[in-house]
C-alpha cells in the first residue's frame, strides 16, 4: 500500500492503494466518482474513458500511481465545463444513450475532441469515438449530439 | 382497449397505481427498463390519462412481492402488456376520482376539468386535487378494461417525443448502476471459472487460500464452481486470476472441433411442421416435386453463426442472505422467474427471496445477469450477514453467457411463368433459443443457472423440448407474411451443438427473415422483376404495403452514387408485432470491406407513444443488427470459446456508422406493436440485396466480413 495523492477534477485528492491498481478502481471505490464504468478492464471499450491534462484516456489498465503528477477530470465534472456541459445538454437533447453504460465515456471524449477542434470533420469524430463500443446501437445519435454541441458552442461564441 | 394478460394476473388497480399525499404518482410495471426507455413509454401513457404533467409520475422498478408479474421483459411485449395495462389502470384511477371530484364540489361530471392532478369547474371557482382526494388511501378497486381511454385526437402526451427519463443522470455520471451499488460492509465478489465448459476442478491451492484468508479474501467453493470475496475490488479480482492459475483442473477433452454448419444439418434432430406460425406434432411433409405450371425453381441455403448478447457491462449482482432470507439486485429482465428458479436451486420458499431489479448495461435478450445473480446468491449464502456484489469479468461475459443460436435456413421455391410464387418451402436448423432459468420438474430453472453445472451436488441437465408456441424460438417469423400458396415449414430442435445457447434479441427471427428478403430478391431476380414490386405483388396486408414503400420511396429519393448498392428488406415481427421494412445504400471496397452509407427504417408501431424512443429503438436495433450482420461470430476450439474479448469478437466502430433516418408510420388510435425486435431480420436481408446490387455476389453466410465476400467472389 502506498499514499498517493492524485489531481482529479480541481482538487488533490489523497488516497492509500496497492499502487499497482488502475486508476479505475481508485477513482470509483476510493473516491467515490463512479460515471467512469468499467466494461472490460483491457482499454478495448471506452466506457472507463476520463481526462488526463485534457486527453482522452482509459482508465482501466494503467496504475493510479502513473497520474500523479497530472490533472484528471471525471464526467461528473464536465458540467462545470462549458463544453462538457454543452456536450452533456447535446446528449440529453439527441436522446444519445440507451442503456447508459457506454454513454460517459463518450461524454468524456467527445469534450475532449471539441476543446481541440471545435468543428470536427466527422471523420476525426469517428475517429476520436473509435475505441468507444456501444452495443445498444446509440451511435448515430452520438454523432447528431456531437454536432449539436459543435453548433451550440459555436453559437455562443 | 385491448386486454393485457397482465391484468388478467392483476386485476387490482391498487396493484398498478397509487397516488401519494404529496402528489407524486407511482406507477408500478412488472416490466424493467433496460434502455428501451419504457418507463418513459408508461409514465407517458398514465400521465395522458389521468391528465397530470409525467413528471408527477414514478414507475417503479420491479421487486417480486411488490410490483405486478408480467413474467420477461422480452419479445417485444412491453407495450402491449404493460402499456395497456398502465392506460387501464389510469382510466379507472381518472374516472374514481373524478366521480369522487364531482360529489365534492357538488358539480356535474361534465362540466369538469384537468389541469396537472388538479380537478376544476366552470360551475364553480373551487377545485380539488386528486391528492386531496385519494392521497395515501387505496382504490379497492380493479382495474376496468372499459374504462373509456382518450380518444387520440384529445392526446397532448402520448405521440410526442420524450426526454428519456434518466438521461441527465446518465450523460452526468449520477445514474446509479447496479455495478455502481454500495452497501454498508459489502464485499465485492469474483467467479473463478474452469477453462471451459467440460472442465472440472480438482483441486484449489490451499496455502494460497490461506495467504488470501489472511488479507481477508475469502474463498468460497462448492463442487467446480469458486468465487472470491473481500473487501477491495482489485485485491478481489486479482485473487481470483491467482486462485484460476494455482488450481488443478481436469480439463478433459475439450470440445470436439467440427462444423457447426455442417452438425446444423447433420446432427440428430426434432422435426416439426410449422402451420399458420405455429408447430404441430406431426409427421414432416416431404419436399415433393415443383407444382404444375412452375417455370422456375430456386433452392437456397442461408446461415448464421453463433452471435453473442455482448453487454458492455459485464454481469454483475447485489446478494445480502440474513437469517434466512436472500435479498438480491440484479439486471435480469425477469425477477420473478429468477426468483423461482434461485428458490428452487436452493431449496427455498421463494417467499424468502426478494429479487429487485437495478439498473445494468443493455442485455438484448436472456444473458449472464440471472447467472450472475445466482452466482451472487451463492456467495451470499455462504457469508451470511454480507453483502455481497459480484461482477464477471469482461472474457467470462464474453465465454460463458447464453449465445444467440447458430441456423441453417434450407429455402425453396418455384415460380409461374409470370413470376408468381406457387409454393413455398422453408426448414431452419437451430438449438435452442429456451434456456431462460424458468422453474419447473426436475429443477429446470436451476438446472439452467450456469453454476449449476459446476456445484457438487447439480440438478439433472436440462433438454430443452421444441417449443410449441406461436411464432417462438426457431420458428419466430419463419412463417412469411406474403400470401404464398403451398407454405411446407418445418422447424428442427438441432441436438449435440457445442455452446450454450439461450435467447438472444429476436430469437429465430434474424435468421429466418435474413434468409426470406434475400430469397426473396433471387426469386423477383430470377423473375425479372423488380425486388420491390415483386414483393408488392405477394402482399396484400395494406399496412405491410405501406411500410414497404415509405422505405422504397425514401430510399428511391437518395441521390444516386457510382460504385455503391442498395437493397431492401422487409417483415412484420411475429407476423404480429411491429411491421419494419430497411433500406441500405452501401459500397464493398477493394479491400472487400463493407461500408455503410446510409440506412433507413420504416416502421408502423401502431399508435406511438413516445416518439423519440420509438426512434431510438428503430436506429438501435438497425446498427445492432448491422453489427450482426458485418462483423459477429463467437468461435471456438477445443481449449473453449475462443471469442474472449472484443479483440476476438469484433463489433460495429463508429468509422462504419451510416446515417440513419427513421420514417414513422403514424397510426393513431391502433393498438401498440411491439417494436424493439422489428428492424433487425430487414436489416440483415438489406444489407445482403445491397451487396448482391453492389458486386452480383450473393453471399448466404454471416457475418460478411471480407473473408466471407472474398470467398464469395472466388466461388463466383
Amino acid at each position: 500500500m502506498e499514499r498517493l495523492t492524485l489531481g482529479v477534477n480541481g482538487e488533490a485528492r489523497e488516497v492509500t492503494c496497492d499502487p499497482a491498481v488502475p486508476l479505475i478502481y481508485v477513482l470509483r471505490n476510493e473516491l467515490g466518482l463512479k460515471g467512469a464504468k468499467l466494461g472490460c478492464a483491457l482499454e478495448q471499450c471506452g466506457a472507463c474513458t476520463v481526462l488526463v491534462d485534457g486527453e482522452s484516456v482509459q482508465s482501466c489498465v494503467r496504475a493510479a500511481s502513473e497520474f500523479v503528477d497530472s490533472e484528471i477530470v471525471t464526467v461528473e465534472a464536465l458540467e462545470r465545463d462549458r463544453v462538457g456541459a454543452a456536450v452533456q445538454r447535446a446528449f440529453v437533447a439527441e436522446g444519445a444513450a440507451q442503456c447508459g453504460y457506454c454513454t460517459t465515456g463518450m461524454v468524456v471524449a467527445a469534450t475532449a475532441l471539441l476543446k481541440k477542434t471545435p468543428a470536427p470533420a466527422r471523420n476525426a469524430l469517428a475517429e476520436a469515438l473509435h475505441g468507444h463500443l456501444c452495443r445498444c446501437g446509440s451511435q448515430a445519435r452520438v454523432l447528431a449530439a456531437v454536432d449539436r454541441a459543435c453548433r451550440e458552442i459555436r453559437d455562443a461564441v | 382497449m385491448p386486454s393485457s394478460s397482465s391484468l388478467a394476473r392483476h386485476p387490482g388497480l391498487d396493484e398498478w397505481l397509487s397516488i401519494g399525499a404529496d402528489g407524486r404518482i407511482l406507477l408500478r410495471t412488472g416490466k424493467v427498463d433496460i434502455g428501451q426507455r419504457v418507463s418513459t413509454a408508461l409514465a407517458m401513457i398514465a400521465a395522458e390519462e389521468l391528465d397530470v404533467d409525467p413528471e408527477r409520475i414514478e414507475v417503479s422498478r420491479t421487486r417480486t412481492g411488490i410490483d405486478p408479474n408480467e413474467g420477461v421483459t422480452a419479445s417485444s411485449l412491453s407495450m402491449e402488456d404493460s402499456g395497456n395495462a398502465a392506460r387501464a389502470a389510469a382510466a379507472t384511477a381518472r374516472r374514481h376520482m373524478i366521480a369522487r371530484a364531482a360529489s365534492e364540489l357538488g358539480v356535474d361530471i361534465d362540466s369538469l376539468e384537468v389541469d396537472d392532478g388538479t380537478v376544476g369547474s366552470r360551475a364553480t371557482n373551487r377545485s380539488v386535487t386528486y391528492w386531496d382526494i385519494q392521497g395515501g388511501r387505496p382504490f379497492d378497486i380493479p382495474v376496468d378494461t372499459e374504462a373509456p381511454a382518450k380518444p387520440p385526437r384529445d392526446h397532448r402526451i402520448v405521440g410526442t417525443a420524450a426526454t428519456p427519463r434518466a438521461m441527465a443522470e446518465i450523460v452526468t455520471g449520477r445514474y446509479e448502476f447496479l455495478h455502481d451499488m454500495a452497501r454498508p460492509g459489502m464485499l465485492h465478489a469474483r467467479v473463478v471459472r474452469p477453462p471451459h465448459y467440460g472442465a472440472r476442478l480438482e483441486a484449489l491451492d490451499e496455502a494460497l487460500n490461506q495467504r488470501l484468508a489472511e488479507r481477508g479474501i475469502s474463498v468460497v467453493r462448492d463442487g467446480s464452481f469458486v468465487a472470491v470475496a473481500g473487501a477491495d475490488e482489485y485485491g478481489t479480482a486479482r485473487a481470483a486470476e491467482q486462485i484460476y492459475d494455482a488450481a488443478r483442473w481436469n480439463i478433459g477433452t475439450g470440445i470436439p472441433p467440427q462444423d457447426i454448419y455442417e452438425r446444423l444439418t447433420a446432427n440428430e434432430r426434432e422435426s416439426l411442421p410449422v402451420i399458420e406460425g405455429t408447430p404441430v406434432e406431426e409427421p414432416v411433409p416431404p419436399l415433393g416435386r415443383p407444382p404444375r405450371g412452375a417455370a422456375t425453381m430456386l433452392e437456397a441455403r442461408y446461415e448464421k453463426p453463433y452471435l453473442m448478447h455482448g453487454s458492455i457491462g459485464p454481469s454483475a449482482a447485489l446478494a445480502h442472505w440474513q437469517n434466512g432470507r436472500l435479498r438480491i439486485w440484479s439486471h435480469t429482465q425477469g425477477v420473478y422467474l429468477l426468483r423461482d428458479a434461485i428458490a428452487e436451486a436452493l431449496g427455498m420458499d421463494p417467499q424468502d427471496i426478494e429479487v429487485a431489479h437495478a439498473p445494468g448495461p443493455g442485455c438484448y435478450g436472456h444473458n449472464g445477469a440471472d447467472d450472475a445473480a445466482f452466482d451472487a446468491a451463492l456467495v451470499a449464502r455462504a457469508l451470511p450477514g454480507t453483502p455481497i456484489l459480484l461482477k464477471w469479468s469482461r472474457e467470462q461475459e464474453h465465454a460463458w453467457e447464453p449465445y444467440g443460436s447458430c441456423m441453417a435456413m434450407m429455402l425453396r421455391a418455384s415460380l409461374s411463368e409470370e413470376g408468381e410464387v406457387l409454393e413455398w418451402s422453408h426448414e431452419s436448423y437451430s438449438d435452442t433459443f429456451n434456456m431462460r432459468p424458468r422453474a419447473g420438474p426436475e429443477k429446470a430453472g436451476a438446472a439452467r443457472l450456469l453454476a449449476s453445472r459446476y456445484r457438487a451436488d447439480p440438478p439433472p441437465r436440462f433438454v430443452p423440448v421444441p417449443a410449441l408456441v406461436r411464432h417462438m424460438g426457431i420458428h419466430r417469423n419463419l412463417d412469411p407474411l406474403y400470401d404464398f400458396p403451398n407454405r411446407r415449414l418445418v422447424k428442427n430442435l438441432v441436438r449435440g451443438l457445442p455452446l450454450r445457447t439461450s435467447a438472444l434479441r429476436t430469437l429465430g427471427a434474424y435468421g429466418n427473415i435474413f434468409a426470406i428478403e434475400c430469397f426473396l430478391d433471387e426469386l423477383a431476380a430470377a423473375a425479372g422483376i423488380d425486388p420491390v414490386a415483386f414483393r408488392l405483388a405477394h402482399l396484400k396486408d395494406v399496412r405491410a404495403r405501406e411500410t414497404l414503400e415509405a422505405a422504397s420511396h425514401r430510399m428511391n429519393a437518395w441521390p444516386a452514387v457510382e460504385g455503391r448498392g442498395r437493397g431492401l428488406g422487409f417483415a412484420r415481427y411475429k407476423n404480429l408485432q411491429a411491421y419494419a421494412a430497411v433500406g441500405v445504400e452501401l459500397e464493398v471496397t477493394d479491400a472487400a470491406d463493407l461500408r455503410l452509407h446510409r440506412m433507413v427504417v420504416a416502421a408502423d408501431a401502431g399508435e406511438i407513444v413516445d416518439r423519440a424512443g420509438l426512434v431510438a429503438q428503430m436506429e438501435g436495433g438497425v446498427l445492432q443488427a448491422a453489427s450482426w450482420t458485418l462483423y459477429e461470430e463467437v468461435t471456438f476450439d477445443r481449449d473453449g470459446v475462443t471469442s474472449r474479448d472484443w479483440d476476438g469478437y469484433p463489433v460495429l466502430r463508429f468509422d462504419n456508422v451510416p446515417e440513419v433516418e427513421t420514417v414513422l408510420m403514424e397510426r393513431p388510435g391502433e393498438a401498440f406493436l411491439g417494436a424493439g425486435e422489428a428492424a433487425a431480420g430487414p436489416t440483415a436481408a438489406a444489407i445482403g440485396n445491397a451487396v448482391h446490387d453492389a458486386t452480383g455476389l450473393r453471399l448466404r453466410r454471416l457475418p460478411f466480413t471480407p473473408e466471407a465476400v472474398r470467398r464469395a467472389a472466388m466461388a463466383d
